[in-house]
């Protein structure tokens, strides 16, 4: 066991796996002797070779449509795209490609494959390098989407992605890259995707949140329970897609009043999905309207980004309110 | 067409080295090209009277398929298609009926009636990618599935085949750039038939044609006369040959003509002059092949007017078992998804069925179509 960061757990995860199954390939911009912009990749080139960690062309369309050839043939790749924010010339593949090529040929192909993509503000990264696209993604049928919040679950969670038999868009809140440390386990090990994961328990309200924002959604929990002494659930749901909607159901059951937080922009986001989910199964539970706490329908701003994701207090009031309804 | 590679004249006279090929190689090319068309029609004719949705004409580019089929190798070779090129499949034993399957989108189907016809997806018993409606996309593909052999030093390449309008697309030049950077064993086959729907070449591209392209990528680029199937396997194969050899990708260009509309939606009388067509009829790649063969003395006359028979009645017969067969039934909208059906797909499907089933509208309680 050592203490790792949420970007160094990442790494230990690629390295562990490249250990043991030597059709894993990682491959992207910089992601080679450089080891990444993040330095995800560290040491990766040094330990395994330039074929099986490599620099590619600055072409995100052409990392994952190559991608996906080499899992169509046998390999396991890892796409990174350097920033979530530069994904979309890669859209087509993703979308229309890896996410249905199981479908569209009756089983006959298919694409063992992880897209890995720093995503989310916090780092004055302005419009393009700040974007929250989950939603995108988890529109698409056949594409599963995975998001960890902490070190020990970026790992674990990577390598199930990585083991799974379906394309897997694993998405880092690179705000959180360097944040904490804790304690990783040495070597391989999984976290089961589809799985949520309950940071803070209690059964006064329940706020659903994934990466970035579940720090911020606990320090929300404390200041509730610092105030009011009330117990504010945290679930962190983790999967997007598949989601594990009975533990979203349960947790809504248990505690009755919800909140759900994301940093992206609010029109049509993945919070929403959540909403219509509890309206359409839990309304007989809830005490309170479900609230959002999301960030504004507007491009992702540079200057003034602490004022547009949600913080603490933010959720706070949403929550209070649900408490007070 | 000084630099374009040729064989056979539009007369069907040798004008080049004829590549050595067995007498039974040269009949099974041309009997798959034979096929081809036969395919064609019959889907034609299928498509004109109802009988099924779509279809994509063939016609006029037998020998690009036919020729590029014949110098692989589908032991260790794959193929990214795009979708005019019935040839390679039919060249390399996939059975008509398997194929009519997909135009009918019965049971049997590859994509078990998911895509639209002409989008096959074969395993066996070549390795015939599943073909994607949005176009270039398989070209970065292909490129993949080459790096990979070459990254485990087998010998296998990988063929990819697509239209002159895709040149214009980002996997073209995505997947030509990482093949040239790379030295991945795959030969980009340009089907340059004049048209994308109804815009002509000159409005796809302001260069000399296509097989320039390749310079810029560091790839060799060869011109082929794409209606003389020897010219075509000429240049393949040598493609093949510097695949296997190390020596990396090659882009070919093969001249022809589409023979047709882009589809059986598309009109081409509209954009298409009737004297071009005239000309192009002068240049048909299995009369050209089909002269030289009987002045050879390869075949006959009658072998191969029989041989056209044959292949009527194959394509008829064809068609009318796969429209025999029954429809998917409606949990194969919800299975491949993922490998395993998530619970919320597991929910609908179940709903889907139930309800469907419930309404006395053919299908029973498994979500099947009893006939």
């Amino acid at each position: 066991m050592s203490e790792l960061t949420m970007v160094q757990a990442v790494n230990d995860g690629l390295k562990s796996i490249m250990r043991e199954d030597d059709t894993v390939l990682l491959m992207g911009e910089d992601v080679g002797p450089k080891g990444g912009v993040f330095l995800a990749t560290e040491g990766l080139t040094a330990e395994f070779g330039e074929e099986r960690c490599f620099d590619t062309p600055l072409s995100e369309d052409g990392i994952v449509g190559v991608g996906i050839g080499l899992a169509l043939n046998g390999m396991k790749p890892v796409c990174e795209i350097q920033f979530q924010d530069f994904i979309f010339p890669a859209f087509d593949q993703i979308v229309s490609e890896a996410a249905k090529m199981r479908y569209r040929s009756g089983g006959q192909y298919t694409v063992p494959m992880v897209v890995r993509t720093p995503y989310g503000g916090g780092i004055r990264g302005g419009l393009y390098h700040s974007q929250s696209g989950e939603a995108y993604f988890a529109h698409t049928p056949g594409l599963k989407v995975v998001i960890p919040s902490t070190p020990y679950d970026a790992k674990g969670l990577l390598i199930s992605s990585i083991l799974d038999p379906d394309p897997v868009l694993f998405m880092e809140p690179k705000a959180l890259y360097r944040a904490f440390r804790e304690e990783v386990p040495e070597g391989v090990y999984t976290v089961d995707l589809s799985t949520v994961r309950e940071v803070v328990p209690g059964d006064a309200a329940v706020i659903y949140c994934w990466g970035a924002m579940v720090p911020v959604a606990t320090e929300a929990a404390r200041r509730i329970k610092e105030t009011r002494q009330q117990d504010v659930r945290v679930v962190d749901l983790r999967t997007l897609m598949p989601l594990d909607e009975d533990a979203v159901l349960q947790a809504a059951r248990e505690c009755g009043r919800v909140v759900v937080l994301q940093e992206a922009p609010r029109f049509c986001g993945y919070a929403s999905e959540i909403s219509a989910l509890l309206a359409e199964h839990a309304v007989e539970s809830l005490e309170a309207p479900v609230r959002r706490v999301t960030g504004f329908d507007t491009p992702f701003p540079n200057t003034l980004e602490n004022y547009y994701l949600p913080d603490a207090r933010r959720v706070m009031d949403a929550v209070e309110q649900v408490l007070d309804f | 067409m000084s630099d374009t590679l040729q064989i056979l004249d539009p007369s069907g006279k040798k004008v080049g080295a004829a590549p050595r090929l067995k007498a039974d190689t040269l009949l099974r090319m041309f009997r798959a090209m034979v096929r081809t068309r036969a395919f064609d029609e019959r889907c034609m004719k299928l498509q004109r009277t109802g009988r099924i949705g779509f279809s994509i004409p063939n016609r006029g580019i037998e020998a690009v398929s036919v020729g590029s089929a014949a110098a692989l190798d589908i032991a260790q070779d794959w193929v990214a298609p795009h979708y005019r090129d019935f040839g390679i499949m039919l060249y390399h034993g996939v059975e008509a009926e398997a194929m009519m399957d997909n135009m009918y989108g019965n049971a049997a189907d590859g994509s078990v009636g998911r895509q639209m016809p002409v989008h096959f997806s074969f395993r066996e018993p070549l390795r015939y990618l599943s073909i994607s409606s949005p176009l270039g996309t398989q070209i970065p593909q292909a490129v993949g599935v080459g790096m990979a052999m070459k990254g485990r030093g087998e010998d296998g390449v990988c063929l990819t085949t697509f239209g002159d309008g895709s040149t214009n697309t980002l996997g073209f030049h995505s997947g030509m750039n990482f093949a040239g950077v790379f030295g991945a064993p795959v030969i980009f086959l340009c089907q340059n038939n004049g048209w994308a729907i109804s815009c002509p070449v000159e409005k796809q591209t302001a260069s000399e044609g296509f097989a320039v392209k390749g310079e810029a990528y560091g790839i060799p680029g060869v011109k082929v006369d794409g209606n003389d199937v020897l010219a075509v396997y000429r240049a393949v194969s040598e493609a093949v040959k510097r695949a296997r050899a190390g020596e990396g990708p090659t882009l070919i260009e093969a001249v022809t003509f589409r023979m047709g509309g882009h589809s059986t939606s598309d009109d081409p009388s509209k954009y298409v002059e009737a004297s071009e067509f005239k000309e192009w009829e002068q240049r048909c790649p299995l009369k050209r092949f089909r002269t030289w063969l009987i002045h050879e003395g390869k075949l006959s006359e009658e072998q191969a007017m029989a041989m056209e028979a044959e292949a009527d009645a194959e394509m008829l017969a064809a068609s009318r078992v796969a429209a025999a067969k029954p429809k998917p039934a409606l949990e194969t909208i919800f299975n491949d998804v993922f490998e395993t059906m998530p619970k919320h797909l597991r929910t609908q499907a179940d709903w889907c069925i139930g309800h469907y089933s419930s309404r006395g509208e053919g299908v029973d309680e498994k979500g099947e179509f009893p006939l």
